[in-house]
């Protein structure tokens, strides 16, 4: 018989640890299908992040190593700088990327490392149990802004592809998400790009993924995919923000 | 016999890093070991298969000797107080990866962002851990320009030895005093080899990853047992010191760095004026020389601790001498230097 579909070689056959309805596991097996494609799996280190993905080092069959909250682009830095060979990339959430690694990020990007970063914004902390994010919707309510994200005090939730699309080094900047086949279709020649962006030396690389997180959000699986569309892509417009001509 | 150089000694660090084979720096500015990161700069720049990156920061920085680390290459960063204190976190992750890397601290005054002058207030920090958890760095304690080649060669060795990051403590003073100093040819040292657990990409092997975290308490308590076993090796195989007219001296001094080059002097000028005194000057804080501290307090009734600081150092001496004699202090901090004349009167106080 004719064997249609199967666990890509990329992924351990670890069972995912993450929660019923979550992104992550869609978000784990694009990128391992686009290092098969690549055929890089055997070159590829990853760093994986403190958040709900810190076990992302479980699930992906390739060289990984764990930073502190934040502190990825920083360790893939050192990486690829030493090992200028590998494939590089970092997976990090909304609390990792865009509050306490903020600073890493940027300078990451304006350094134009050649490095590809997989960003999950699901508007939320997941691992520590459902605190405001700086990707929190104004609003919504979060167990540290139980009466909603109030924006005089709280701030607006950050668009990190927009901001990062106005450094020069940022090569190539997208948003996706995964609410649907036609977008996980869209998220996968996304990531594609994104490795493409690297396997090219052509600098920093990001696709920003929006993802549910039911558990935190108070939602069923499919009441949490339309709260994100119906919410958050609104205001996280989908599309890509820099492109270079070799992969438009 | 290599050739004698006049240096800078926060350049003969770095000179002293690329002899040993580290191409990879990672830094940021802070008075006063800036010499350094700019040493790097120009070198490694330069270099082929080498990277010197400017970091954002001092977390960056400490991140990026993680991250080079982890692929088997000898890595750096240095700075100075409060850009150590930022790197602790990353520290503290390299020390539970088990990973060897060299950390430079050119102390200067604290706490807070303090002064820009010598001082030796991160003694705890340097020789306690510094940051989060049970672990330890390996701490030389150079008090010369030539110290600090010698020293910097040695902790990478060791780091790679004991797969654990090494510091060197030293102070503004030597880091921007200018002295001779000679490369010498070193004797090959064994080194264990790497290749069982860097990441270099899993071609032709099982995937491999470096996390400095186990959820499972029994587990990570086995990961803290197996670390002590090290720290215990380290202490028993690695601890350096100097020692001074300790046989028949009436007095014992306790000083490191740069304090104990002004010692020297003291006693001298003690045996002048016929006062008898002793130094013992430990070349590793960590692991600390308590024998031969606890061997002299059999024979020698008074200790002087002096140190750039309030008294840190002190704690591990009085450990060391455990009772057995009189253990006193002087200190100066902020970044003032204590003056020999002074040590000197300090001194006769207890004689």
């Amino acid at each position: 018989m004719k064997k249609v579909f199967g666990r890509p070689e990329s992924l351990t056959d670890v069972p995912f640890t993450y929660c019923p309805g979550c992104h992550h596991g869609i978000a784990h097996r694009l990128v391992a299908e686009v290092l098969d494609e690549f055929g890089i799996r055997e070159k590829t280190i990853g760093v994986c992040p403190v958040g709900c993905s810190v076990f992302a080092y479980l699930f992906f069959d390739c060289d990984v190593i764990c930073a502190a909250h934040g502190r990825a682009p920083a360790i893939a830095t050192g990486v690829k700088r030493s090992k200028p060979d590998s494939i590089v990339f970092t997976y990090q959430g909304d609390g990792d990327l865009a509050s306490i690694g903020t600073a890493e990020i940027v300078h990451s990007a304006n350094r134009g490392e050649n490095i590809t970063v997989i960003f999950i914004n699901n508007a939320i902390y997941g691992m520590t149990g459902g605190q405001m994010a700086p990707t929190t919707l104004v609003g919504q309510v979060t167990q540290t802004s139980p009466y909603g994200r109030d924006p005089k005090t709280m701030g607006y939730p950050i668009k990190m592809s927009e901001m990062l699309s106005t450094i020069k080094g940022a090569t190539y900047i997208s948003r996706v998400a995964l609410t649907k086949p036609a977008y996980i279709v869209k998220a996968k020649k996304s990531i594609r790009k994104a490795f493409q962006v690297q396997l090219d030396g052509k600098g920093f690389s990001m696709v920003e993924i929006l993802s549910t997180c039911p558990t935190n959000w108070g939602l069923s699986p499919v009441e949490a995919s339309k709260w994100l569309e119906e919410n958050m892509i609104p205001y996280y417009p989908l599309g890509e923000f820099r492109i270079p001509e070799e992969v438009a | 016999m290599g050739e004698k150089i006049l240096m800078k000694g926060n350049e003969a660090i770095g000179e002293a890093a690329i002899r040993a084979g580290c191409r990879f720096y990672f830094g940021y500015p802070i008075t006063p070991q800036s010499e350094l990161t700019a040493y790097m700069a120009k070198r490694l720049l330069k270099m082929k298969d080498a990277a010197f990156v400017q970091a954002e920061s001092e977390i960056a920085a400490i991140n990026m000797v993680y991250g080079a680390a982890a692929t088997g290459v000898r890595a750096m960063t240095s700075s100075s107080g409060p850009g150590i204190s930022l790197k602790q976190e990353g520290i503290s992750y390299i020390a539970c990866s088990e990973l060897p890397c060299v950390v430079v601290n050119i102390q200067r005054g604290g706490p807070g962002l303090g002064s820009i002058q010598p001082a030796q207030g991160d003694y705890f920090q340097a020789t306690k851990g510094g940051g989060h958890g049970d672990y330890h760095l390996i701490v030389f304690a150079p008090s010369s320009v030539q110290e600090l080649v010698d020293l910097t060669m040695d902790a990478f060795d060791l780091a790679d030895q004991y797969c654990n990051p090494a510091m060197i403590l030293g102070d503004g003073l030597l880091g921007q005093m200018m002295e001779a100093v000679e490369f010498k040819e070193r004797p090959k040292v064994d080194l264990p080899d790497k290749s069982s657990w860097t990441l270099t990409g899993c071609k032709g092997r099982e995937h491999r990853y470096i996390v400095p975290f186990d959820l499972d308490p029994h587990i990570l308590e086995k990961l803290n047992k197996k670390m002590d076993e090290k720290y215990k090796k380290i202490k028993e195989k690695e601890a350096r010191y100097e020692v001074i007219n300790i046989e028949n001296a009436d007095l014992i001094i306790v000083a490191y760095g740069t304090v104990a080059r002004i010692v020297k002097t003291v006693i001298n000028n003690a045996k002048k004026e016929g006062i008898n005194i002793g130094l013992i000057r430990p070349i590793t804080l960590f692991p600390f020389p308590e024998k031969i501290i606890a061997e002299t307090a059999e024979r020698v009734r008074k200790f002087l601790v002096v140190e750039m600081s309030l008294g840190q150092m002190i704690e591990d001496v009085k450990l060391a001498v455990s009772g057995k004699a009189e253990v006193n202090f002087y200190g100066r901090t902020g970044g003032v230097i204590p003056s020999p004349v002074e040590i000197l009167e300090e001194v006769k106080k207890y004689l």
